[in-house]
């Protein structure tokens, strides 16, 4: 069996399609690349709609923290802290025994104990409270002059917001947030490691690694695997936010314009 | 009991590995600054690697890595006349004497052996995260110093340790303090590096326990000690934040210069 | 001088071969939380079936033992390593792992695999959504079979599962199930026994042969005697005798 055959019985396993099976007496080095890869799928998918949607409740959290409003101060300020102030690990465990519990009584959750949701929304909430605190850092470091610029030109409220306020806050806030991205994704990997169960063995790229391993007892095949795969995905994130900060400061002089330093700031 | 022994060995395993995954930031963060091409790549390529892996990928094969090399040069070390090969299939055979800890050694020796390899393990990846921060510190102190410093007659090494080591921490403080913020959430994972942590006995002690095997049955009671360890890692979170506040104002106190200001402003 | 330093080597390595000849302490290594088989007791120490059958095997084979819990997941790498010199914790022979461990003389019989379902339960079990912790037998025996597999990191979650409704079943060995389907009035045995593996038999690096044997011969011995069946009676009475 040529590895093309391969790559296209296991290739979209982790979403069902291709073979039921997973392989049983042959662990080739094709197979576990193919097999983690397709596992790699889960890994994307949950961070790519978890950063989505979270980008937009960040911003939501960062401007409840900088509200002058009590109640919508608070509010933001105990979802940042609980969400950055616990592991993952165990907001996994609560958001599962929440939804069995919410299932129970509202059928409309009965969704929600299946990772693909279920974690989706943990990722969410967890990626938009430490994107939320980066934005508010961002928020409070705008040049004091930007925004009397704007006043005097007579921008105010939701126009200033959207053009002055928001553009500056990404532009400060954006290497911090690469991190952010960067980090999310790999927490990804505890979704099906920690917190949710695994049906009919579609899991993502750990679930497939430890499944080798477990297969061919030799953690130092299918881990390294894993780990490349990662080191890849990773550099795809760092080049494609480093497009987006080009464009964020593109109207800075040359040698302004921050080269995307990757300094750890706010990581999980 | 040991459940609340476990806390201390979280505690003690934080103490422990911040400042060996300073020491380890430290060197690699010099490394990636050398002039000297090797040094300089290795650094990098420590920061790339290890900061573009998940935790948990790497933690799942390192430490038994770490053990087989550790055995392997000592069994090269202490029984040169070792004829047998160490590899025989997936056997890992070293001589008695090679063996870490010997066979013979008390189960404490075991257990303190397998805390050094985690804490080992946790500063090799926090150590490249560090090294990230302070090889950003040691480019934000203003060139200006440096020049100055070397038009004084200072060596290269002298401005090094007598001007840059001194100011960068001003500069690497908060990324060091969030550092240490996932440092603290990065210790449920120590359950697999084989050490006994509150998530291990949190699990144990929480499951479901029936009759036949305890005096003290009890149904599913994870959900309670898991709320115990989420209020020990919000109130530990908490504490180290107003920690790190009064730290960060004493540091700044004093680096009255403008672009420190800026600096502090820009990372806060 | 030289002398001295050649004789101290010489020292030194005669009794590195003393040790590597016989293991001066066995290190044992269990999951620590599969009873009755081995689990956790009141005052933190390894108990159960494994316990009690390991201390009279080791006695009767004049070793030193020593219990090491370790998590199922990574139980056969770290045995491979060395880090300790047997796995007893209620390991299923089956090819797959033959090829990577020997294993002793079986303590048990085939034991059964059975599906524990909520006592109202009356589907299809082929169909239906069954839990099973990963990487077991079990697992992969849903997994080749027409039901959907949930898997769990550990057994306790997958009994949490059928409580709560996620799965209709959970298969998992008889002898684990039986203490809780017989304490708790909402769950109860359905269908049929399935056997999967072999055995329970000790596993042991390919290369520790003499060991391997040690053990065995006090297996046999221990089946011989009667005291096997006294203890399969007294810790996992749905087993059969040899």
């Amino acid at each position: 069996m040529s590895c093309w055959d391969i790559i296209a019985d296991y290739g979209l396993r982790s979403i069902g399609i291709g073979e039921r099976l997973l392989p049983r007496n042959e662990f080739t080095l094709c197979h576990q690349f193919t097999l983690i890869g397709s596992g790699m799928i889960w890994n994307i998918y949950f961070g790519v709609l978890a950063l989505l949607s979270g980008f937009f409740f960040a911003t939501l959290l960062a401007l409840g923290k900088m509200s002058t409003n009590p109640i919508f101060r608070r509010s933001a300020e105990w979802t940042i802290f609980i969400f950055r102030g616990s592991p993952l690990f165990i907001q996994f465990f609560f958001a599962y025994f929440l939804f069995l519990s919410l299932k129970q009584s509202f059928p409309i959750f009965s969704p929600f104990t299946s990772a693909w949701i279920g974690a989706l929304v943990v990722l969410f909430l967890n990626t938009s409270a430490y994107t939320g605190e980066i934005f508010y850092g961002a928020l409070q470091s705008i040049p004091k002059g930007d925004i009397e610029a704007a006043d005097a030109y007579g921008l105010t409220g939701m126009k200033r917001f959207r053009r002055i306020t928001w553009p500056t806050m990404l532009r400060l806030a954006w290497p911090a947030y690469t991190n952010e991205a960067i980090f999310l994704f790999h927490a990804t990997t505890l979704v099906f490691f920690s917190g949710f169960p695994t049906t009919r063995q579609r899991g993502d790229a750990l679930y497939y690694a430890n499944y080798f391993a477990d297969k061919t007892f030799n953690p130092f095949v299918p881990y390294p695997i894993l780990a490349g795969y990662f080191i890849v995905l990773t550099l795809i994130v760092i080049g494609l936010y480093g497009l987006v900060n080009k464009r964020l400061n593109r109207h800075l002089p040359t040698s302004d314009r921050g080269k995307i330093k990757l300094r750890m700031n706010i990581i999980r | 009991m040991g459940f609340y022994w476990s806390f201390l060995t979280v505690l003690l395993l934080l103490g422990i590995t911040a400042p060996c995954a300073l020491g380890f930031g430290f060197l690699g963060a010099m490394a990636a600054r050398s002039k000297f091409f090797v040094f300089s790549l290795f650094g990098h390529a420590y920061i790339a690697i290890v900061r573009g892996v998940p935790e948990i990928a790497f933690f799942m094969f390192f430490v038994i890595a770490l053990d087989q090399f550790l055995e392997w040069s000592r069994h090269k070390i202490l029984c040169p006349d070792w004829s047998e090969p160490i590899r025989q299939g997936n056997d890992f055979v070293v001589c008695q004497a090679a063996k870490l800890p010997l066979s013979s050694a008390p189960q404490w020796i075991h257990e303190s052996y397998g805390f050094t390899l985690a804490v080992f393990t946790f500063a090799i990846v926090f150590g490249a995260f560090s090294a990230n921060v302070l090889f950003g510190a040691m480019r934000a102190v203003p060139y200006a110093q440096q020049e100055t410093a070397y038009a004084y007659g200072m060596t290269s090494s002298q401005v090094f340790w007598r001007i840059t080591v001194p100011q960068m921490w001003v500069y690497a403080l908060p990324g060091l303090g969030n550092l240490w913020m996932v440092l603290i959430k990065a210790t449920p994972l120590l359950f697999l590096l084989g050490v006994e942590d509150i998530v291990y006995w949190a699990r144990e002690l929480g499951g479901s326990k029936t009759a036949r095997f305890t005096d003290y049955p009890h149904p599913d009671w994870r959900m309670w000690y898991f709320l115990a360890l989420l209020v020990f890692y919000l109130m530990f979170t908490r504490v180290s934040e107003v920690v790190l506040d009064r730290l960060m104002k004493r540091l700044t106190h004093g680096q009255a210069t403008a672009a420190g200001e800026a600096q502090r402003r820009a990372e806060a | 001088m030289k002398s001295i330093v050649l004789g101290t080597t010489a020292l030194v390595l005669s009794a590195t071969f003393a040790m590597a000849a016989g293991h001066s302490v066995v290190r044992m290594g269990t999951e620590g939380a599969y009873p009755p088989y081995n689990f956790i007791d009141d005052n933190g120490e390894v108990a159960g079936f494994e316990r009690e059958l390991g201390d009279e095997l080791c006695a009767r084979a004049e070793l030193k033992c020593e219990w090491v819990t370790n998590e199922w997941d990574s139980i056969i790498p770290n045995l491979l390593s060395g880090n300790y010199d047997t796995i007893i914790a209620g390991m299923s022979v089956t090819a797959e792992r033959m090829e990577v461990i020997d294993f002793s003389e079986q303590y048990t019989l085939p034991d059964a695999s059975a599906y524990a379902t909520l006592s109202g339960f009356s589907g299809d079990l082929s169909g239906a959504v069954v839990a099973a912790q990963s990487s077991t037998i079990q697992a992969s025996y849903i997994a080749s079979s027409g039901a959907t597999l949930l898997e769990f990191a550990t057994p306790e979650e997958t009994i949490a599962a059928v409580r709560s409704g996620e799965a209709d079943a959970v298969l998992a060995d008889k002898a684990y199930l039986e203490p809780i389907v017989v304490e708790s009035s909402d769950m109860s045995f359905s269908g049929d026994d399935v056997y999967i593996g072999g055995g329970i038999g000790m596993g042991f690096r390919k290369s520790d042969a003499e060991l391997r044997e040690k053990f065995s011969a006090a297996i046999q011995e221990m089946k011989a005697d009667g005291t096997l069946n006294v203890l399969i009676g007294e810790w996992l009475p749905t087993s059969g005798q040899f």
